[in-house]
């Protein structure tokens, strides 16, 4: 009787395991989308700066790259850890990637022309990826700010050096709360 | 008739130190020696400034337009010369500078031509909500938010009932109750007149019931078309949800507002300023504000928009030093500034003046549970202590962070001294934050996608159309042969390459 009752007991707990761990890799490696809008997805996840740090030409691209298994999902230095966890969790596979600095400061630098320097060459606008660079050929140009995404490519062309990266000033009603910082210590 | 009134869970009851200011009547501030007046007093779009440094503009006149549709104009509070439009610090929890047009006053006071309008009754709603919005009033209960577009949605959707309200709960402010002391007949008149612009079938007039002296002066006022209500002296019983139900039993709905259940609620200063702005065609310039806690005479003053903080604390013979902190609005929902000279704006109700004490330490929760007790409107402080500090900010959403009112009830009775509502603020500006950065590149998305367009048009533009092979227009049969057997060796020239390539890469 007893070895009978034992063995049930047994059994129970295997099959009760196995259905847990299935439960727990099917949570872990099932990818939640599939067929071809897994670029359409990976995209949403990505911040559209289109500076092309990912060594593809904008953020569309690189999303068709990782689609198709041919980039791997750490080369968005402007998104940083949170993209990169986000895909992750997107694809929901064991995917390689490297821990990248957590990025804080994200979308907070625009570029600004210095006007005073500015020969109205036309340079960065054809460089700027989203068009936020207002100007015609020999004028002044300037930069919209609120379509910056602070992807640094006018600078390179610019022959007088005249762009800079400058922080973008907190709106009173964009101010973020600080978070409080208690003085103990968390115990795990 | 007597209405039945309902209750509203949670709250406090505390001491509210509120006879000290509530006993004496309130006082003309003098005119200051420079008036800052921010462009955004109010929730939503800021104001444009419409004039320009070295003008001159007199009391009352239009100095800012507004700018959209949840937007107010600005009002110069007395006669002089524009000094400056620039940036100077604004009341902000994170002390920030905002855009301010400066005036320096020229000591005469005189007044811009304004307008009033003859009788209320036979102008049509719609436009004695234009009056409103003209006149700039917002709601000066502590949001700010334009009142035209509060009466805007009671013109639009049936108006059941309009409360106006009159129930300063926090501790220390007494601003309302002297003002209804001394204006009574304002806030009655401007009642009906706010009823006439929503069109509201009831209409109730709510106060608490430790303000004896204010129902006493709104009695000799009203007749039979609007019910005085007191409500019972609780913490937050002021809050426009809370004041919902505890008069009607009703509760806004979750994301909701008042006039889906078919309410509308003022202040009752509001209503005094839409009374000053129908018959006189006065904008809103000036507005109690209660000066207390630790200066030597604590009373309501009447003060201009736009004089500093640091004047009204120096008029109740204060002045500001190290060990005392300003708190601007109550000791529950004010905030702590450092700066004393911001000036005052339309939604600034209190200034608390309070002895520095060290914060006190922040300690684990312990899951008591308190703060759930406490909870005005039901929400579980405890998870959203947990999911905020642990930046779980989907999660807080599902459990309704966005209905927080930020009472500080949870925070007040919190054993663990844990600083709840700043933990509740951090999570609703980071999912706000959130939201904005993906706007942003949903925005740039955009952007790319038309500019690549259009760069591939333009490439497809230049590109020569495809060379036509010149053929004589009627080939012999041997240059036919010949230019296909070229192609053909061409190709299997081609072929064995990669074929070669793909060979070495196989052996490989």
């Amino acid at each position: 009787m007893m070895m009978e009752l034992m063995f049930v007991a047994m059994f129970v707990a295997i099959f009760v395991g196995i259905q847990y761990f299935y439960h727990f890799i099917n949570i872990k490696n099932a990818p939640s989308i599939q067929g071809k809008d897994v670029a359409d997805h990976i995209e949403r996840l990505l911040p559209q700066t289109q500076c092309g740090q990912c060594h593809y030409e904008g953020c569309r691209p690189y999303a068709l790259a990782i689609a198709s298994g041919e980039a791997s999902i750490d080369q968005c230095p402007p998104g940083g850890q949170q993209t990169v966890t986000a895909i992750r969790d997107l694809l929901g596979k064991e995917t390689k990637f490297i821990n990248l600095p957590l990025n804080q400061e994200f979308n907070s630098m625009v570029a600004t022309i210095d006007e005073d320097y500015c020969i109205g060459c036309v340079k960065c606008i054809n460089a700027c990826p989203v068009d936020a660079i207002v100007g015609a050929p020999k004028q002044m140009h300037t930069v919209i700010k609120g379509n910056c995404t602070g992807c640094e490519l006018c600078i390179p062309p610019c022959p007088v050096n005249c762009i800079d990266m400058v922080p973008t000033r907190v709106k009173t009603n964009e101010w973020v709360w600080e978070k409080p910082e208690p003085a103990y210590r968390e115990s795990r | 008739m007597s209405r039945q009134l309902y209750e509203f869970p949670g709250g406090l009851k505390f001491e509210t130190f509120k006879e000290i200011t509530a006993t004496i009547p309130a006082i003309q501030h003098p005119l200051p020696n420079r008036i800052i007046l921010p462009v955004r007093q109010h929730i939503g779009i800021p104001s444009v400034p419409t004039v320009r440094k070295g003008e001159h503009v007199l009391k009352g006149q239009p100095i800012a337009e507004a700018d959209g549709y949840v937007s107010i104009p600005l009002h110069a509070s007395t006669s002089g010369t524009v000094i400056d439009i620039g940036d100077y610090p604004v009341p902000h929890a994170g002390e920030h500078e905002a855009t301010c047009i400066v005036i320096e006053p020229d000591g005469k006071d005189e007044w811009f031509d304004i307008q009033p309008t003859d009788d209320y009754l036979t102008v049509d709603p719609k436009q004695l909500q234009e009056i409103i919005r003209s006149c700039g009033i917002t709601g000066l209960g502590g949001a700010g938010f334009p009142a035209h577009v509060k009466l805007n949605e009671g013109v639009v959707n049936i108006v059941d009932t309009l409360i106006i309200n009159g129930v300063e709960c926090e501790p220390f402010i007494t601003c309302d109750d002297r003002l209804i002391q001394e204006k009574a007949h304002y806030v009655v008149s401007g009642t009906r007149m706010i009823r006439h612009a929503v069109q509201a079938k009831h209409c109730v007039i709510a106060v608490e019931d430790d303000m004896p002296k204010a129902y006493e002066a709104l009695a000799n006022w009203i007749d039979d078309d609007i019910e005085l209500i007191k409500v019972p002296k609780r913490y937050p019983a002021g809050g426009e949800k809370q004041l919902i139900q505890t008069l009607t039993g009703k509760e806004v709905p979750s994301g909701g507002l008042a006039i889906h259940i078919g309410i509308v609620m003022h202040n009752v200063a509001t209503a005094a300023a839409v009374y000053r702005a129908v018959t006189r065609g006065e904008p809103l310039i000036s507005r109690y504000v209660t000066i207390a806690g630790e200066v030597e005479t604590p009373r309501n003053l009447q003060v201009l928009l736009g004089t500093s903080v640091n004047d009204c604390l120096k008029a109740c013979g204060y002045e500001h030093n190290d060990e005392h902190m300003i708190i601007l609005g109550g000791p529950m929902m004010g905030m702590h500034i450092r700066n004393p000279d911001i000036p005052i704006i339309k939604t600034t109700n209190c200034i608390l003046v309070k002895k520095l004490e060290p914060a006190a330490t922040e300690l684990p929760c312990i899951q008591c549970g308190d703060c759930y007790n406490a909870c005005p409107i039901k929400l579980m402080p405890q998870e959203l202590y947990r999911n905020a500090k642990t930046d779980n900010f989907a999660e807080t959403q599902q459990y309704h962070i966005f209905d927080c009112i930020e009472c500080g009830c949870c925070s007040y009775v919190c054993p663990s001294n844990i600083p709840l509502v700043q933990y509740f603020r951090y999570a609703k500006s980071q999912i706000a934050a959130e939201e904005r950065r993906r706007d942003g590149a949903d925005l740039a998305r955009k952007r790319f996608l038309e500019h690549n367009k259009r760069e591939q048009a333009k490439i497809e533009a230049k590109r020569p159309s495809r060379p036509v092979i010149e053929t004589s227009s009627n080939p012999s049969m041997d240059e036919k042969r010949n230019y296909i057997e070229g192609a053909v060796s061409r190709t299997l020239k081609k072929r064995s390459k990669t074929k070669k390539i793909l060979d070495k890469r196989n052996s490989d």
